[in-house]
């Protein structure tokens, strides 16, 4: 029996092929995700390794609270003069202290900083090249000096710099010219994705980095017969308040957290569309298996007259399903190397490298992905196989055998109902439940989706006869008797079309979905900015969101033109006991930025002083604040800022522009170590004008990793970044679209195959090949359209309730990017038509009416 | 065996069959009673339509009568469970059917051992060498059906039914779907099988030369068996087939 159905799959490799490439896809996507998110997670761990491998212990400045990584707050350097002090300690064989900067922005020939994404310019102190310490491996040249610097080989390889010629560094300050003296790597000879590296002699960096007579880190090594602890212990009794000391290990770990962190959002976020993928294809699979055995009803009842029980045509069909989800995701798994590399090629041209350090292959991705792939198969398969076990024996002698109705048949439109009614519960106490957190909250959305998705698509058979009929319409018309036929064949099997229509409703309904958040933040974002920032221009980072040094406003400050400047800074700090974002604002902010005051007015702005704040209303509410509320506000030192409320406002709809506190940032600067801008905003004599827009370039000249640009640019410019992340979500989502038209291919396939004789009939009464390309050609785009309105239609409803649950977003529709799917799903049915087309337009006549 | 060497090893009992109900229904049976001998041929003879089929379907089990009984040596089957009529197909009953159903992607050596598989039993080698003589397909054994003429692949349907040597074969038009000659090949080989193995065989056919090759002839008119002849010639069945048409 096993070898019965075996055969059969060899006997139909094309229609096996086609329906193993579902699982396929989105095998390789689960695969795929583990091995680059391993690769990275590896190739990180080895440069924090690597960064530490002499250290037997580490000191550093302790914050008084955690801070969050990539925030920009870092703990603040301690005095240099502790190294002394750890020198004297007892065990300790060697110590260095160091300084570091994670902006560092080296400046190409072009005059542009060379800044990959969002991947940091590291810049290091160099005490010794020699010493066991340092993680850089010198690949040609010599270590730095006093005003010298060695840059990565492979920046110096991108920007052409030789050895002895100089090169623009900036870190706090303007740019300084410095001559480069050595290419180095990490020693780890890793490749550090987008990062860059710049290593100077340590009064150099401290200087460059504003760390005057101050260290970031102290690296020990223990002497021989100390124990890493013993050290520990004795350094901990030695070092004084704001300094901490841990193992090399333990930094190493600590370095990691970040990073993990992210890796393990980057695995389930993949992960969640490699399950999306699999989902689309469990349809595809399910609906391939289902016209497969209706079309072999009567090999079902043969077998039945020849002895086999209906366990036996359960368990053939479940070995064919075994079998095929075994190939399927064994090649999956292979796909997924390569895709891991797509991926890695994909976040790069977004301009998100990652390090890599060779891709890697876990047993543990083996496992998964086999395990979900067949698992996903087996199940896909079930229905249609417990269907064909109800084949009767005499459909053996009977002509047009079909597959019995399932006995739940009656119960499909209500139970179809009750399920989608069941997914919109479950969707809507996600989102409007008390008290969920956010696992719990997704959890809830997603099964909200799933029960959805499958509710409407056990509904979509008592939809295709209207909807193909409607749609159907203009290709009756313009496609004479093909497309009128081809209209009639969509609706003659409704629960098949609606099957596979299904597949590519639930892609749409997600790209939709998206659009329509998007649309909903785009156009709310806008109209915040656009109430909020009144100034003529702005500055911020080249890449619009890294902090900039403060000396690039003060630069702009003295552009000819320019009628008032403010910037704003960000950092964290403990309030009410929570670790928060808090904002500095210039005094001259008022000019620049207009908020719309429940108390005190844009007076507030130059008044803040030295203890003064403001805070929104909503937090000024859950904490009780009015005019005159004390607010504690506790900075990374520990020290604590006792501040007074001077004013409330209330934010726009798209989002307060401000951390929960806002302070002046006279009192930032001082409690907080390398502050930096975040945006500088600037009023100009004669508004937006060519003048204008030259001065603030030419004053900007000293810090190219600086930008100026219009009003209407600065906003552009902060939905663009938006725009980048819509679209990875889009190349995600199009890998569930592909699948589904997989499936319309399969059916089609399917379906040709099942009408030989009929088109056999037509070919022989007169209808040419083009008629019958073209018959095909509308029923995909039919079959597809059907699934591109519910979708769409179903991705509009879903989006307009996450917005109805988000207080800062405001619904609009994406009307263009809603055409736009609309013809995409035109293409994709005219795509998947292509082949199944040219199969049927080259069937024989003659051979047709003989196929038995 | 329960019926003794010589006793019915089918047995049907005032069998009817209605199809659909109400004003459109037919009653394609309308009392049905027989008995079949071992080791014998019957043919089923009967103009389109008098419910030969039907009958025959009744008798293997693949439909049920509306009323009546039927058993195969000896166990009643008409209120059988699917698993217990499953059981009883493995051992008892062999099927020839008109447009041969072989499985495509199986050989034709594959689909004649196929029943052997289903049943996971194992068929005597001596046997079983005779029995693809007899069907003479010589080297086409390991061919696809769709390489075999409609002649080869009747062969390999009978050669199929009879390999687990079931108590009864029965076939639906053997031959209704083959040209004359390949006819009388067909025929001689299911009197050859008939003759050579004692295998009792039901004929359901409405071509007199299929008839004549047969034991006992049963004639069915509007769902009643209104003739039972013993072997005939071809012109005998004629003549008695015109009578029936006739009267
Ligand atoms: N599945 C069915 N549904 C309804 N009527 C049927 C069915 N099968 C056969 N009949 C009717 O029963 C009668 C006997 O049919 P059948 O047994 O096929 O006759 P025969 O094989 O002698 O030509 C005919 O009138 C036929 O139309
Ligand atoms: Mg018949």
């Amino acid at each position: 029996m096993t070898k019965f159905a075996l055969k059969g799959l060899l006997g139909r490799k094309l229609r096996t092929a086609l329906t193993a490439l579902a699982i396929v896809l989105g095998v390789a996507m689960i695969s795929g995700t583990y091995v680059l998110t391993d690769s990275i997670d590896s190739a990180f761990d080895t440069i924090f390794t690597e960064v530490r491998r002499g250290s037997s212990a580490v000191v550093s400045g302790k914050a008084a609270f955690d801070l969050s990584e990539g925030s920009g707050t870092s703990a603040p350097a301690f005095d240099a003069r502790v190294l002394e002090t750890v020198r004297e300690v007892d065990g300790v064989a060697l110590a260095e202290g160091s300084v570091d900067s994670e902006s560092t922005t080296l400046i190409g020939r072009d005059g542009k900083a060379v800044v990959n994404g969002g991947a940091p310019n590291l810049g290091f102190a160099i005490a010794n090249g020699e010493s066991a310490f340092n993680p850089l491996a010198l690949e040609q040249g010599r270590w730095p000096g006093p005003d010298e610097v060695v840059i990565d080989t492979g920046t110096a390889e991108d920007e052409g710099f030789e050895i002895g010629e100089t090169i623009g560094v900036q870190a706090e300050g303007a740019v300084e010219r410095l001559k480069v003296v050595g290419f180095v790597r990490l020693d780890a000879s890793i490749s550090i994705g987008g990062a860059t590296l710049a290593g100077f002699d340590l009064p150099t960096a401290q200087r460059l980095f504003e760390k005057e007579g101050r260290l970031d880190e102290i690296a020990v090594a223990a002497s021989a017969g100390t124990t890493d602890a013993e050290l520990i212990r004795n350094l901990e009794a030695a070092l004084p308040e704001g300094t901490q000391v841990q193992t090399g290990q333990a930094q190493a770990a600590d370095d990691a957290a970040g990073t993990n962190e992210f890796i393990t959002f980057l695995q389930s976020f993949l992960l969640a569309f490699a399950g999306i993928a699999l989902f689309v294809g469990s349809f595809v699979i399910a609906n391939s298996l289902s016209i497969t055995i209706a079309q072999r009803a009567r090999e079902f009842a043969t077998v039945r007259t020849l002895g086999g029980s209906r366990r036996q045509i359960l368990v053939s069909i479940v070995v064919e399903a075994l079998a095929v989800g075994v190939a399927a995701s064994l090649i999956g798994l292979f796909l997924g190397l390569g895709l891991a590399k797509a991926l890695f090629w994909l976040f790069d041209a977004v301009g998100f490298t990652l390090p890599n350090s060779g891709l890697l292959f876990e047993t543990r991705t083996i496992v998964v992905s086999l395990l979900v792939g067949i698992v996903v198969t087996l199940l896909a398969s079930l229905r249609p196989a417990i269907r064909a076990t109800r084949v009767p024996p005499i459909a053996a002698v009977r002509e047009g055998a079909t597959l019995p109705e399932s006995r739940f048949a009656r119960f499909r439109t209500a139970g179809s109902l009750a399920l989608t009614a069941l997914g919109f519960a479950a969707l809507g106490y996600g989102l409007f439940g008390d008290g969920l957190g956010t696992t719990q909250l997704l959890i809830w959305l997603g099964l909200g989706a799933l029960l959805i998705f499958v509710g409407v698509a056990l509904f979509a058979a008592r939809l295709v006869r209207p909807l193909a009929a409607a749609l159907g319409a203009p290709a009756a018309r313009i496609g004479g008797a093909a497309g009128t036929l081809a209209r009639d064949n969509a609706r003659r099997n409704p629960q098949r079309t609606a099957s596979t229509a299904a597949a590519l409703m639930i892609g749409l309904a997600l790209v939709t979905l998206v659009a329509t958040l998007a649309a909903g933040i785009t156009s709310t974002f806008r109209g915040a900015v656009d109430d909020v920032f009144t100034s003529d221009y702005a500055i911020t980072a080249q890449n619009n969101f890294s902090p900039i040094p403060i000396e690039a406003a003060e630069a702009a400050a003295g552009a000819p033109g320019v009628e008032a400047i403010a910037s704003t800074r960000t950092g964290e700090a403990r309030v009410f006991d929570t670790t928060e974002f808090v904002t500095a604002v210039e005094p001259d902010s008022g000019e620049v930025i207009t908020l719309e005051w429940k108390e005190g007015s844009q007076a507030v702005f130059r008044e803040l002083g030295d203890d003064g704040a403001f805070v929104d209303d909503d937090y000024a509410e859950s904490h009780d604040l009015s005019i005159g509320s004390p607010v504690t506000v506790i900075v990374p030192s520990g020290k604590r800022l006792r501040l007074t409320v001077q004013g409330i406002f209330d934010p726009p709809t798209g989002g307060s522009p401000f951390g929960r506190v806002t302070f002046s940032s006279e009192t930032f600067d001082r409690e907080y170590q390398s502050p930096r801008n975040l945006y500088t905003f600037i009023q100009t004599r004669g508004d937006i004008t060519d003048a204008n827009t030259e001065a603030l370039e030419g004053a900007l000249a000293d810090f190219p990793n600086a930008k100026s640009q219009t009003r209407d640019e600065f906003v552009d410019n902060q939905i663009a970044a938006l725009n980048q992340v819509l679209n990875i979500l889009y190349v995600l989502l199009a890998l569930s679209v592909i699948v589904s038209l997989f499936g319309i291919v399969n059916t089609l396939v399917l379906t040709v195959f099942e009408r030989t004789r009929e088109l056999g009939m037509l070919r022989a009464i007169g209808m040419t090949r083009r008629q019958v390309r073209r018959m095909i050609r509308h029923e995909s785009v039919i079959t597809a359209l059907i699934g591109g309105v519910l979708g769409i239609i179903l991705g509009v409803v879903l989006g307009a309730l996450l917005i109805a649950r988000v207080d800062f977003i405001e619904f609009s529709l994406p009307t263009t990017q809603l055409v736009v799917f609309a013809i995409l799903t035109v293409v994709v049915g005219i795509l998947a038509a292509i082949f199944p087309a040219r199969r049927a337009a080259k069937l024989d006549p003659l051979k047709a009416l003989q196929y038995e | 065996m329960e019926n003794g060497s010589t006793g019915a090893v089918v047995q049907a009992d005032d069998v009817t069959r209605r199809y659909g109900e109400g004003d459109t229904a037919v009653e394609a049976l309308r009392g049905v009673s027989l008995e079949i001998a071992r080791g014998q041929l019957t043919a089923v003879m009967g103009p389109s339509g008098s419910g030969k089929s039907t009958l025959m379907h009744i008798l293997a089990g693949l439909d049920k009568p509306t009323s009546g009984s039927v058993s195969i040596a000896g166990t009643e089957i008409t209120r059988l469970k699917d698993s217990d009529l499953t059981k009883l197909r493995r051992t008892h009953i062999g099927f020839v059917f008109q447009f041969f159903n072989l499985l495509p992607m199986l050989t034709a050596e594959e689909n004649i051992v196929l029943p052997l598989g289903i049943a996971g039993t194992k068929v005597e080698p001596g046997f079983f060498k005779d029995l693809i003589g007899k069907v003479g397909l010589g080297d086409r054994l390991t061919h696809r059906p769709a390489e075999l003429s409609g002649g080869q692949q009747q062969r390999v349907a009978i050669a199929r039914a009879l390999v687990s040597q079931p108590t009864v074969m029965f076939a639906d038009e053997p031959t209704g779907n083959l040209d004359s000659q390949t006819s009388s090949e067909i025929l001689a080989l299911m009197r050859d099988s008939v003759d050579a193995y004692g295998q009792t065989t039901v004929m359901v056919t409405h071509d007199a030369q299929a008839a004549a090759i047969a034991d006992r002839i049963l004639f069915l008119g509007d769902g009643l068996i209104v003739r039972d002849l013993p072997r005939s010639s071809q012109a005998d069945v004629l003549v008695a087939m015109n009578e029936l048409t006739a009267a």
